[in-house]
């Protein structure tokens, strides 16, 4: 028996000396000087920072990254599959007061979609007040991307690298083919209202081509030029008339087969995009093109980046039958951060310095958050991107950046447009009617929000 | 006799073609998985080939590269893991089942429902409690935490309990007893070599679980070198669109699946190998 | 010496002692935490707003239970459970004991059958979220098996898998017997060759053939592990969620039919964080798993809850 105990306590005592010797780890850190926690939930940000922030020396083979003035930076990244993300956040922001100075949060990235949860007073510093940084430097950024992380006392709570105005990607090949133009200007006046969009996808059909890959490919065209937020102040779902338009067409489109059925991120959207597809086009935003269509477009993966490998060269960008936007991610300076000058050091490098902005839009031909910088390189007739076949993609997403609002966004945004997504795509199939469908958002919703109500289902168009 | 040779003859022939065909359907399985291990992200992203591609070698150095996750760390966390957690439900486990086909104790049939009952309880609730207060005591994340828990494993101990019920005789540990043996030395070297298959059958069981499991660790496991090889992949199929590339997502699917078959492979032996022991004894 | 000692052990002592480590960590591990669940069920507690402001815990008593009886999802994502668990679990069953059997028959004598066994258990070694991704990808509208059915004109043109109800419900059954099915093989395996061969063999000289053997002798013999495999199987299908969530992205599928208790609870543990409806949810879901799972208790024992024949006397003999 006395053995067996001390077998058991000598297992127990191994395994928490193991964890002692991880914490002195941890401790010589501390020597070294100050740790940066910085929470993200995917790499995006970690390879931006690597390549542009000046302060940047290298990475070490743990993953963390050496700062010129010896701060180490610790990437701590969660996935978001199922609420994880923002799951392992909340616990860590509810333990922020407790946790030692180099395990506090220094700084954490948001999206849109739940952006109001985060920058307000409870968790996000005073970007100006209490960080300090000075509001003319914050001047070229572009207005909605502060009013949508600015408090109800009008305090900003955190900054942005990018803007993301929408897009519509269409290939020239099929629009000479089936309109007889081309360029940018000629397809834009053909599309520029959904009348004519509508139309157009009648003309695609006639010549076996699909105007759009799937049902939720101009779901955001739509979403985002609603006239009020998707709920009211008495938690009642209110549901806009764009996003019956956007039932009403995308029925249409599945009766008539002006699509392919096609769901976001599914295997036959991304073949829809590649030279065996035979979608007109798709509706993207400014991180879309080069991440995503550029990849799946190529006819030989790895293949060189020129025309004549699948599609390359052969998508042109236009706004489109309405401007809208995507995407969107913000970074929010922790209460509690013991590194509060490195974090505007950092806020203010990677989001308000024309230098860094260039030279991010220069390298990755994504858009950032700097209107001069951006305004440079719409004007400078020498720029183009080479998979646009040349277009100045950026001269487009300068005009339609100056009009994004962002005003209607709601704190339920990302559950209520899933679900509706969700909830009408056995409608858009047929299998159940116009009620069933909102009985299943209904159903969805419930479970997600338990304050929210739907209490009018919206009549339906057909009948 | 021809006859029944005859009849043995068709029925082999039966019991081998479902065999096959049955191997042939998993085997297809792993052989896809293979396939897109050896694709581009582009081409796995368009669907499905049936050929290999030529993409295996640099899908794994891409693996391999990237320090974001540190594949081969994560491994190591996940192995230790995965074989303490093994090691100690197995052996806890043993004990208790033991303790409640043996012994006659005051409340042994409530702990043995209890235990039941706990088995029924899904994993995933007590795992969100447990954290709340794991932080509210102010944990530190180690291998510790991650392991202990785990120990008391109700299916585990349910089998074994199951198990001991068709094999062990009360004979057996009387002379055992009769012969001046203490307790613990009965249940070490004697119960222990007899149930040796079933404590194969759950430590390969338990491992697997282990390595696989998802939940728990990623609500508590943040910090970049505590990573298990789960996390990893969700991390990897998660990534930016600009540096997402599902071809080392399928490698490391692949290549996680190694060491459980190693594990399988030496322990289903064990199986075979108590099992003849066992009969020699008998 | 020796005889006087044993008489003075107190084996009750030893039973205690035995069990205390298993006992002491489920308490602390998983006791404590499940005791709150249990707790909140009968609170309103959540956070509005998407997850930005705390509500309560407010004592409600049995609102939670009450809301769950008459919105009548909790039981409808239960009967979507119960259903994918069975349609998975019979071929499951009788599958493995035919494998069982086959493998431990001396007669048979299957060659290769170390590599039988790896390959039958192999599924099970992939993770769950992997395997259902890759059935995904092979049943997607135009993943190679729907094409392949196509064309050989064993589906219409418009039939989809992952469209409807039932097509999805069936892969999500069959995935589940295709991890599962190996490893249930493996444990009847271990129960057949712990039945002593004497007890076949007097059998056989008896005159009993082979169906006769297995119905009179094996089944009943192999009794507890049955119920073994029936009860973990069970509370496995009960916890089904990486296959749905994976294969219907979350959805729950067509018509919500691939819609499991346990994706229901996480999503209310998701944005809004239930954690009193969530607590009610998971004491319901207990419940029902322990009654049906009391229910194969008594099939398989009658009378007897727990067998008594292998006890014997440990203590006053």
């Amino acid at each position: 028996m006395k053995k067996l105990f001390v077998l058991l306590i000598a297992l127990t005592l191994g395994l928490s000396l193991a964890a002692c010797a991880e914490n002195t780890e941890a401790g010589e850190l501390k020597e070294e000087g100050k740790v940066l926690n910085i929470r993200v939930w995917n790499d995006e940000f970690i390879g931006r920072f690597r390549t542009f922030y000046p302060g940047y020396l290298e990475t070490k083979a743990n993953g963390q990254d050496l700062l010129d003035d010896g701060t180490v930076v610790n990437w701590i990244e969660v996935a978001n599959d199922n609420n994880g993300y923002q799951n392992a956040l909340d616990t860590a922001l509810l333990n922020q007061d407790s946790a030692a100075a180099d395990d506090k949060i220094d700084m954490f990235l948001i999206e849109a979609d739940y952006a109001k949860k985060y920058a307000n007073d409870t968790y996000a510093m005073d970007v100006i007040g209490e960080l300090g940084i000075p509001e003319h430097t914050l001047s070229q950024q572009y207005q909605y991307t502060k009013d949508i992380v600015t408090d109800d006392s009008g305090i900003l709570r955190a900054v942005s690298w990018q803007a993301t105005p929408g897009l519509f990607a269409y290939r020239t090949d099929i629009a000479e083919e089936v309109l007889g133009v081309s360029d940018p200007e000629d397809v834009q006046a053909l599309l520029d209202s959904w009348e004519k969009f509508d139309a157009v996808a009648e003309d695609m059909k006639a010549e076996d081509y699909v105007m759009i890959s799937g049902f939720d490919d101009a779901y955001r065209a739509y979403s985002n030029n609603t006239s009020a937020p998707w709920v009211n102040e008495d938690g009642e779902i209110i549901v806009d008339n764009q996003i019956i338009e956007w039932i009403k067409q995308t029925k249409t489109y599945t009766d008539n087969g002006y699509n392919n059925q096609t769901g976001l991120w599914s295997d036959g959207w991304f073949k829809d995009m590649g030279p065996e597809g035979n979608a007109f086009g798709f509706f993207f935003s400014t991180w879309g093109i080069n991440f995503t269509l550029k990849d799946a477009s190529k006819a030989d993966a790895e293949g060189p980046e020129e025309v004549g490998n699948g599609l390359y060269g052969k998508y042109h960008v236009i706004e489109g039958p309405a401007s809208f936007y995507w995407g969107g991610t913000w970074l929010v300076a922790a209460k509690g951060t013991d590194n509060p000058t490195l974090v505007r050091d950092i806020m203010m490098k990677m989001t308000a310095n024309e230098k860094i902005a260039t030279d991010i839009t220069l390298q990755t031909e994504d858009y950032t958050n700097h209107m001069a910088a951006m305004d440079a390189i719409a004007n400078d007739e020498e720029y183009g991107s080479k998979f646009l076949g040349g277009q100045n993609h950026i001269a487009l997403f300068n005009e339609s950046a100056s009009t994004i609002d962002m005003k209607n966004i709601s704190p339920y945004d990302q559950g209520l447009n899933e679900s509706i997504q969700q909830s009408f795509k056995d409608y858009f199939l047929g299998t159940i009617t116009w009620n069933q469908a909102w009985a299943a958002f209904e159903e969805k919703i419930s479970t997600l929000y338990p304050e929210l109500e739907l209490k009018t289902i919206p009549a339906d168009p057909f009948a | 006799m021809t006859r029944s040779r005859v009849n043995l003859f068709l029925q082999k022939t039966f019991v081998y073609t479902i065999l096959i065909t049955m191997a042939l359907l998993i085997i297809f399985i792993f052989y896809t998985l293979l396939v897109n291990a050896s694709r581009t992200h582009v081409d796995i992203q368009k669907g499905f080939s049936a050929f290999f591609g030529n993409y295996f070698g640099k899908n794994l150095e891409n693996l391999l590269a990237n320090n974001n996750i540190n594949v081969l760390n994560a491994m190591k966390n996940s192995f230790i893991i995965a074989t303490a957690t093994a090691f100690l439900s197995t052996y806890v486990s043993a004990l208790t089942a033991y303790s409640i086909h043996l012994y006659r104790f005051k409340g042994r049939n409530f702990l043995f429902m209890f235990i039941l009952a706990v088995m029924m309880i899904p994993s995933q609730i007590a795992s969100v409690g447990l954290i709340t207060i794991l932080y509210s005591i102010g944990f530190v994340v180690n291998y510790f935490v991650l392991i202990v828990p785990a120990m008391a494993a109700p299916a585990t101990f349910f089998f074994l309990k199951q198990y001991l019920d068709t094999i062990l005789n009360f004979e057996l540990v009387e002379a055992a007893r009769v012969d001046g043996a203490g307790e613990i030395r009965i249940f070490h070297t004697i119960v222990m070599p007899l149930i040796k298959p079933a404590l194969a059958i759950q430590f390969i069981f338990s491992f697997v679980a282990s390595w696989n499991n998802f939940f728990f660790p990623s609500l508590i496991i943040q910090s970049p070198n505590k990573r298990t090889i789960p996390i990893v992949i969700s991390l990897l199929k998660n990534s930016s669109p600009d540096s997402f590339d599902l071809g080392p997502v399928y490698m490391l699917m692949v290549l996680s699946i190694f060491p459980m078959i190693i594990v399988f492979i030496i322990f289903s032996k064990q199986i075979i190998k108590g099992i003849t022991l066992g009969s020699v004894k008998g | 010496m020796k005889n006087k000692r044993k008489t003075r052990i107190n084996y009750a002592k030893w039973g205690y002692r035995f069990v205390i480590p298993f006992v002491v960590v489920y308490v602390v591990f998983s006791l404590i935490p499940l005791l709150s669940t249990f707790f909140y069920s009968f609170f309103e507690y959540y956070f509005k707003f998407g997850g930005l402001e705390k509500v309560g815990p407010n004592f409600n008593f049995l609102d939670n239970y009450i809301l769950l009886f008459t919105e009548g999802k909790f039981f409808k994502y239960f009967g979507n459970t119960m259903l994918i668990w069975i349609m998975g679990f019979i071929p499951q069953v009788i599958v493995s004991l035919l494998l069982a059997l086959w493998f431990s028959s001396t007669r048979l004598n299957i060659k290769a059958q170390g590599f039988f066994k790896t390959i039958v258990y192999m599924p099970n070694l992939v993770m769950a979220a992997a395997f259902s991704l890759l059935f995904l990808k092979l049943f997607s509208n135009n993943g190679p098996v729907t094409n392949f059915l196509f064309e050989s004109n064993i589906i219409g043109e418009s039939f989809s898998f992952v469209d409807q109800n039932w097509s999805t419900r069936g892969l999500l059954s069959f995935m589940n017997y295709l991890m599962w099915f190996g490893n249930t093989t493996i444990l009847l395996m271990a129960g057949i060759m712990g039945i002593d061969k004497g007890i076949l063999e007097s059998a056989q000289v008896d005159g009993a053939n082979t169906i006769q053997t297995f119905f009179r002798i094996v089944l009943p013999l192999l009794r507890p592990i049955l119920l073994f495999v029936l009860v973990t199987s069970l509370v496995g299908g009960v916890q089904l969620f990486d296959l749905p969530q994976i294969f219907t992205a979350g959805s729950g599928g067509p018509e919500m039919g691939s819609m499991t208790v346990i994706m229901y609870i996480s999503r209310l543990l998701g944005v809004s964080k239930q954690y009193g409806l969530a607590g009610a949810a998971s004491t319901l879901l207990f419940i029902m798993t322990a009654i049906v799972s009391l229910g194969f208790f008594f099939i398989f024992y009658r009378k007897e809850v727990i067998p008594r024949k292998s006890i014997r006397e440990g203590e006053d003999k």
